[in-house]
């Protein structure tokens, strides 16, 4: 006869906290909570202790008192009666101004270099290595100041512009100064503008959005689906048919139309620069500071992206475009339809991580006193106010705030174009 | 067979390949001109070379290297009728301060020290670098090095290197002497403790007390005295080696299945890395002496390095996570069948191969983090962006822009290729599984 017995219930030790590994992990994770428990508690306490030996007590009223400086470059009207928090506001704006810029043409510029590289012409192919070897390999503050000195060493002055004969004189048909003031370009104007809405009322967050603006994107936006309608309509057609009816005429004119219709409706018209004594007035004044911001954060992400999309092409084997060929698709067909898709796959992660880097690096704007979230809240009014603590930290906050938002907007795209693994 | 009028009964001698096809006309016809595309490319790019060389050559080619300020420049281009705005670099100013630009305002008799310092680097670095062309014996020497190189740098007494080694040498002592009687967490911890209790209250008795019987030191330099290619080179190298290890702690960390330690690293790494640089150096300039107990002041540039090393150490970590990541599966479940233990396979197993893949990663990372060395000059310090502020000052100089950023731009460009060419050497080197 045998017996069953269970084996006996072991009973739980003290010492099993350190030798079994079932509640080792455990322990480890108890004294890592009470050790960074301890440390932030150190920190906090160090902290509380100096603020008050210093007499600066947390607090964030000096944002309502008024900023008394001055920002010169900027979206939204402001004075320097304005408060603090409108100047930080402001600054705010600045950065995404300069960051939306940076990355549209860093990626138009890195697209346009990575495909050269790769570009069966010896000398073109030399030149482009040659321009991103020099870009990485240079700290980007370094071509941030060197450009802004491009731009005030050999630019002309306003007025070389003056007089019978000038030096200098405007380009693209009168339309554009380029002074060591700045670049002043057209601006738009509407005869019969729909005015604005004042959002926020008086409060420090008061912003105007232009009802003639938004009328243009509506149009826009509704014109650009009745053409993707159409274009599903001829993918229909041809998918039963076999032929494809010519669209190209009915969706350029559907978008085309439209808008010319409501800009002469809105008696869209150019306010050209002119030149007004020693400066020249109209138009939009686009000052160095960021002129060279932008141009040196594109040029150096540039040749960060051109060396992503020529991993991204290269990492595309030769099997696909040649069986691409062999299905008898035309060149252009197959990078489109073949090698394009497969390639973004590659290609969009690190062009997220850059374009990361590219806001990030944007608050160097600080070098050459363009006005941005740096310049204001970490700079200006942290210096005029002493809040170095609430300034930093509210500083850190708001870039760790676009970073988030910049990488979960690109993760969702980047998952809509991911390989659809089943 | 018969109706075949003519049959050559033996072989044509070869013809030469026709002149476009081949030697230097053929090269050209294929790669420059093989299209109306091509062929408009390549004349635009060779215009535009042509414009870059004729404007900087000529200015390039200046002989100004004995002149004391612009003025004196100016004039010799004059003499030599070369005039206008851009007639010609003037190099004096390279000349008169090139030495500043590389030492800051290091004291000039002890010169010796950072080069020595830069020196040993490069010996303390060759075991490391070119495993396989030097003895392993100067590991030790490498081992010993990052105590040697602070002392070297910033004078004092020999005692304090020595308490920071001893700190290390107690604190391993008692962590063996524990995890052999008890368990290896307890070692771990005690090993800690006792290594911050020596470094935070004894270490001082001792340099104190080791002081007065034998006063063995050199010469003191303070951190404002730093500059130069030294400062960024200082930086750089110091947040590089210590943002290694902590970068890879934090990977493990990240990787682990520990939730609390795991979630203490995402959001360390995620925190650092979605805030520019230039923030944590005002945390560094500004916060961090309220950050610690009332009354503690240490210097800016050792600030400074404790920021830098932990915003290189996050990127650290996620490029070496990478190189988890990419590792197979089997490799881990391989390193546990064998009966391994978490550190020990990680020691031998996973790291080594990690690492490997993980290479280039890390030289972008250490080649980033020496670029952005620059930022210090926000803050004030004179690293080499910094000092040419300074010398514009210079009533001499004042007005020299391009002669200074160039100087600059060519030595950071020296570095930071060398360390790219070197990250492909090394890959080229390790590469020894399948393609």
């Amino acid at each position: 006869m045998t017996t069953f017995s269970d084996p006996p219930k072991e009973q739980f030790r003290l010492s099993m906290l350190l030798y079994d590994t079932r509640y080792r992990s455990a322990t480890i994770q108890v004294i890592a909570l009470i050790g960074f428990m301890l440390l932030a508690a150190w920190i906090i306490s160090n902290t509380i202790q100096n603020l008050e030996a210093l007499g600066k007590p947390v607090e964030f009223g000096f944002f309502g008192e008024p900023a008394s400086y001055d920002i010169n470059q900027r979206l939204l009207e402001y004075t320097s009666r304005d408060t603090h928090l409108r100047a930080a506001f402001v600054g705010l704006l600045n950065t995404l101004v300069v960051a939306v810029l940076g990355c549209i043409t860093a990626t138009v510029l890195g697209v346009v270099i990575g495909v050269l590289r790769l570009s069966h012409n010896w000398i073109v192919a030399r030149l482009m290595t040659v321009y991103v070897e020099m870009f990485r390999n240079v700290p980007v503050l370094l071509w941030i100041v060197f450009i802004m000195a491009i731009l005030i060493e050999t630019l002309p002055a306003p007025r070389a512009f003056r007089g019978d004969n000038p030096e200098a004189s405007m380009v693209l048909g009168e339309a554009v100064a380029v002074t060591n003031r700045g670049v002043y370009v057209p601006e738009p104007l509407f005869s019969n503008s729909l005015g604005n809405i004042h959002l926020f009322g008086e409060s420090s967050l008061r912003f105007d959005v232009s009802l003639d603006l938004m009328a243009i994107l509506v149009v826009l936006g509704v014109s650009i689906w009745i053409s993707n309608w159409i274009k599903h309509r001829a993918d229909a057609i041809q998918e039963k048919t076999g032929d494809r009816p010519v669209t190209w005429w009915q969706r350029l004119g559907v978008v085309v139309v439209p808008l010319a219709l409501l800009l002469a409706l809105l008696g869209f018209h150019l306010g050209y620069p002119e030149l007004k004594g020693f400066n020249f007035s109209g138009g939009t004044h686009l000052r160095n500071s960021l002129i060279a911001l932008w141009l040196a954060l594109s040029l150096y992400t540039a040749a960060f992206i051109a060396e992503i999309v020529r991993a991204g092409i290269m990492a595309i084997s030769k099997g696909q475009s040649e069986a691409a060929a062999a299905l008898g698709l035309r060149p252009n067909r197959i990078m489109s339809l073949v090698i394009l898709p497969q390639a973004l796959r590659v290609i969009i992660p690190p062009l997220i991580s850059n374009y990361l880097n590219l806001t990030k690096n944007s608050s160097l704007a600080i070098a050459v006193g363009y006005m941005d979230i740096t310049g204001t809240l970490g700079g200006i009014t942290m210096n005029q106010t002493g809040r170095e603590l609430e300034c930093v930290l509210l500083l850190m906050l708001v870039y760790l705030s676009i970073s988030l938002t910049i990488s979960a907007i690109m993760n969702w795209y980047n998952e809509s174009v991911k390989l659809k693994e089943r | 067979m018969s109706d075949i009028g003519y049959v050559r009964t033996e072989m044509l001698p070869e013809q030469e390949p026709p002149v476009s096809e081949v030697g230097a006309i053929g090269w050209v016809r294929h790669n420059l001109f093989s299209n109306w595309f091509n062929s408009l490319l390549t004349v635009l790019s060779l215009y535009f070379i042509f414009k870059v060389l004729a404007g900087l050559v000529p200015w390039v080619i200046s002989p100004t290297w004995d002149s004391g300020s612009l003025a004196e420049c100016r004039e010799i281009l004059h003499a030599l009728g070369r005039e206008g705005h851009y007639a010609g670099a003037c190099w004096g100013v390279i000349h008169e301060r090139w030495i500043q630009l590389i030492f800051g305002f290091y004291p000039e008799h002890l010169y010796w020290r950072p080069i020595a310092a830069f020196v040993l680097l490069g010996v303390a670095l060759a075991p490391v670098l070119f495993s396989d062309k030097v003895p392993s014996k100067l590991l030790i020497f490498s081992a010993l090095y990052p105590f040697i190189f602070p002392w070297l740098l910033w004078g004092g007494t020999i005692w304090a290197p020595v308490a920071a080694l001893l700190g290390f040498v107690l604190g391993w002592a008692a962590f063996n002497a524990v995890s052999k009687a008890m368990s290896t967490l307890l070692g771990f911890i005690a090993g800690a403790l006792v290594a911050l209790i020596w470094w935070l209250v004894l270490s001082s008795y001792f340099v104190g007390a080791m002081d007065s019987i034998a006063a063995i030191g050199i010469e003191p330099v303070e951190s404002r005295k730093f500059g130069g290619f030294m400062l960024s080179i200082t930086i750089g190298v110091v947040a590089i080696a210590c943002s290694l290890p902590l970068g890879i702690v934090l990977a493990l960390g990240r990787q682990s299945d520990l939730l609390i330690v795991k979630y203490i690293c995402v959001g360390f790494i995620e925190f650092i890395r979605g805030v520019p640089l230039i923030t944590l150096l005002f945390v560094a300039s500004t916060l961090l002496n309220l950050f610690l107990p009332p009354g503690t002041n240490f210097d800016i540039i050792l600030r400074v390095l404790i920021m830098v090393t932990l915003f290189a150490a996050a990127y650290m970590a996620e490029v070496i996570r990478g190189g988890l990541a990419a590792l197979p599966r089997g490799q881990y479940e391989g390193a546990d069948s064998l009966g391994l233990n978490y550190w020990q396979s990680q020691r031998l197993i996973i790291m080594p191969q990690a690492l490997k893949i993980s290479i280039p990663g890390i030289v972008s990372t250490f080649i980033g983090v020496f670029k952005d060395t620059t930022l210090v000059s926000i803050i004030g310090l004179l690293d080499p962006l910094g000092l040419s502020n300074a010398i514009r000052a210079d009533a001499n100089w004042n007005g020299i822009v391009w002669e200074l950023y160039g100087f600059i731009a060519l030595l950071f460009f020296a570095f930071c290729f060398g360390m790219s060419r070197y990250s492909m050497y090394l890959e080229r080197k390790l590469h020894t599984g399948h393609r």
